[in-house]
């Protein structure tokens, strides 16, 4: 389904070039719900925006269906790869009702029927049509996110890339969101690309991941290898061990890998 | 028994509600709120009443103004104010209350004509330049800069020369030294929301520039737009009523109060009436304009909540 073969991303030029994604390759197959895990400034984030076009990749090639994608995408693209972003507080426009966050995509396709759909998507994410008519400033995190899935879901993609979609929300509202996730992939035959820093959320979501470091993975490993603990690499254990908690002996032999 | 009218508890519910039914009811419901917290600021709804006022004065100037703003009787000259003449008479005998009052109308028409053209012009070259970027930026904002770097007076003073003074080139005249701030404004707005995840999102569902940038940015930037626009509204009387007096605006015997004041200046000593009564009522419509505006921005600027 998706194909990435040595991609790189680079911003900025001269002295101050970033080099935040360094040549990296991985396949997700149909129905897969892939991982990408890494710190803070690892480039996973840029990966998928790279991916959906938001982010220029300046090498390698992006494969998505079977068909190259160049800098510049086609409305086909978008209604086949959707995002949800990071923090629903910034992604949902903040003088919108959700009833036009949800039909500026159905206007912009022309799919036409635009009321049935927003019902439809709002029902889809657990919302009832109560929602409909709220500013994002009268929802909380968890219903800003579900209102963020929905506007992604209602163009009917295959592919959803979802950058941290837990990571700013409390505990018990991530599991929510998670389990509306997989059913959803369940219901719609989606395929996930999921970014995240927490290893806990891939463990739940993924089958298969990829570690990234300083804009190269590290390693590309099952869900069952991280499970059981047993990653080739010193930067993955390393992870490991910092996703377990803050322990003062851990952090004292803490390396910067490069 | 009690004379709380049925409707109103059900229609300030129906209002405030946490779940509209409706487009209609959800925007009312916001226009609601704002109004609620404009009418808690005593300083904005004297602005509101003054500026409610002018247009007031304006659109009933025919009842109010007992004589012809324009008809001449060389026999009542300067006379002071009166029972028969309020504000007293000028030096062609001309009632100076019935000037007021229908200057109030070349006032509004100025101030009117000046935002309806600067503010579109303003937004959309500001939300452009911010939006797209690059060369198209770069191109925008020296045109801006050039007009920024001319004395706003002096460059209406030249068009107005240019053009013949009239009304009509006097506003052409403001309002062409008047976008450069809006488009400024409009394009610091922009860079910061650019590159926000809401506006990623919609140009991930297809969206093309002319849709993010007027559906998407400019109803972003049209509070603080909005804003300066009613801040500037005294700023844009005075530089009209300076046209005016210079003789550059509107013409004799229009009563427009900035020529009327230039044409008192001569009796300033004796007969302080003819000058300091215009005098009063520009600033008394520029007040307003500025407590009106400085409410507004309380109220609708997303950076003061």
């Amino acid at each position: 389904m998706i194909e990435v073969e040595n991609l790189s991303v680079v911003f900025g030029h001269g002295a101050k070039t970033v080099h935040a994604v360094r040549g990296i390759t991985f396949h997700v197959a149909a129905g897969e719900v892939f991982g990408l895990v890494g710190e803070s400034g690892s480039g996973k984030s840029t990966v998928l925006r790279a991916l959906c076009g938001l982010a220029p990749a300046s090498a390698g090639r992006i494969a998505i269906a079977g068909e190259m994608q160049g800098k510049r995408r086609d409305r086909a693209f978008y209604k086949r790869v959707q995002m949800v972003f990071q923090d629903p507080y910034a992604s949902l426009h903040p003088r919108h009702t959700v009833d036009r966050i949800l039909s500026e995509p159905i206007a912009i396709h022309g799919l036409g029927d635009a009321d049935a759909r927003i019902d439809s998507a709002l029902a889809d994410v657990g919302l009832g049509p109560t929602f409909r008519f709220r500013y994002p400033h009268q929802l909380s995190g968890g219903q800003r996110q579900r209102v963020a899935i929905a506007r992604a879901l209602i163009l009917e993609p295959k592919i959803l890339l979802l950058d941290e979609p837990t990571s700013s929300l409390d505990v018990s509202v991530q599991a929510e969101i998670l389990n509306l996730l997989t059913r959803l992939k369940r219901e719609h035959g989606l395929t996930y690309v999921l970014v995240s820093h927490n290893l806990a959320v891939i463990a739940h979501m993924c089958a298969r991941l990829v570690v990234m470091n300083a804009g190269r993975i590290v390693e590309e490993m099952t869900v069952d290898q991280l499970r059981a603990g047993a990653p080739r690499e010193a930067y993955t254990r390393q992870l490991l061990r910092a996703s377990i908690g803050y322990d003062r002996a851990a952090a004292a032999e803490m390396v910067t890998f490069d | 028994m009690n004379d709380v009218h049925p409707d109103t508890p059900t229609l300030r519910a129906w209002l405030l509600t946490e779940a509209p039914h409706s487009r209609t009811q959800a925007r009312l419901g916001q226009a609601y709120v704002a109004a609620l917290a404009f009418l808690r600021n005593p300083l904005a709804l004297v602005g509101l009443v003054i500026v409610l006022a002018l247009i007031a004065v304006a659109v009933v100037a025919p009842i109010l103004a007992p004589y012809s703003p324009i008809a001449q009787d060389l026999g009542i000259r300067l006379q002071p104010p009166s029972i028969e003449h309020w504000f007293g008479t000028d030096e062609l005998g001309r009632d100076i209350y019935a000037r007021i009052v229908y200057g109030a109308r070349i006032t509004l028409v100025i101030v009117g004509m000046v935002v309806i053209m600067v503010a579109p012009i303003g937004l959309l070259v500001g939300t452009v330049a911010g939006f797209v970027g690059g060369w198209v930026d770069a191109v925008l904002m020296r045109i801006t800069d050039v007009f920024l770097a001319f004395p706003r007076l002096i460059l209406a003073l030249a068009l107005v020369s240019a053009l013949g003074p009239s009304i009509e080139n006097a506003v052409i005249a403001i309002a062409l030294t008047a976008w450069p701030p809006y488009a400024r404004i409009a394009r610091a707005e922009t860079l910061t929301i650019r590159n926000s995840d809401f506006i990623a999102a919609v140009r991930l569902q297809g969206a093309g520039t002319a849709r993010i940038i007027l559906g998407h940015v400019v109803p972003l930037c049209t509070a603080s737009v909005i804003v300066r626009v009613t801040l500037d509204m005294a700023g844009i009387i005075l530089t009209a009523a300076g046209l005016g007096f210079l003789g550059l605006g509107a013409q004799p015997p229009m009563p427009e109060w900035g020529a009327m004041i230039s044409t008192g200046r001569k009796f300033l000593l004796d007969q302080w009436w003819v000058a300091t009564i215009p005098g009063i009522a520009i600033f008394v419509v520029s007040l307003g304009f500025n407590l009106l505006g400085d409410g507004l921005r309380d109220v609708i600027d997303p950076k003061s909540q």
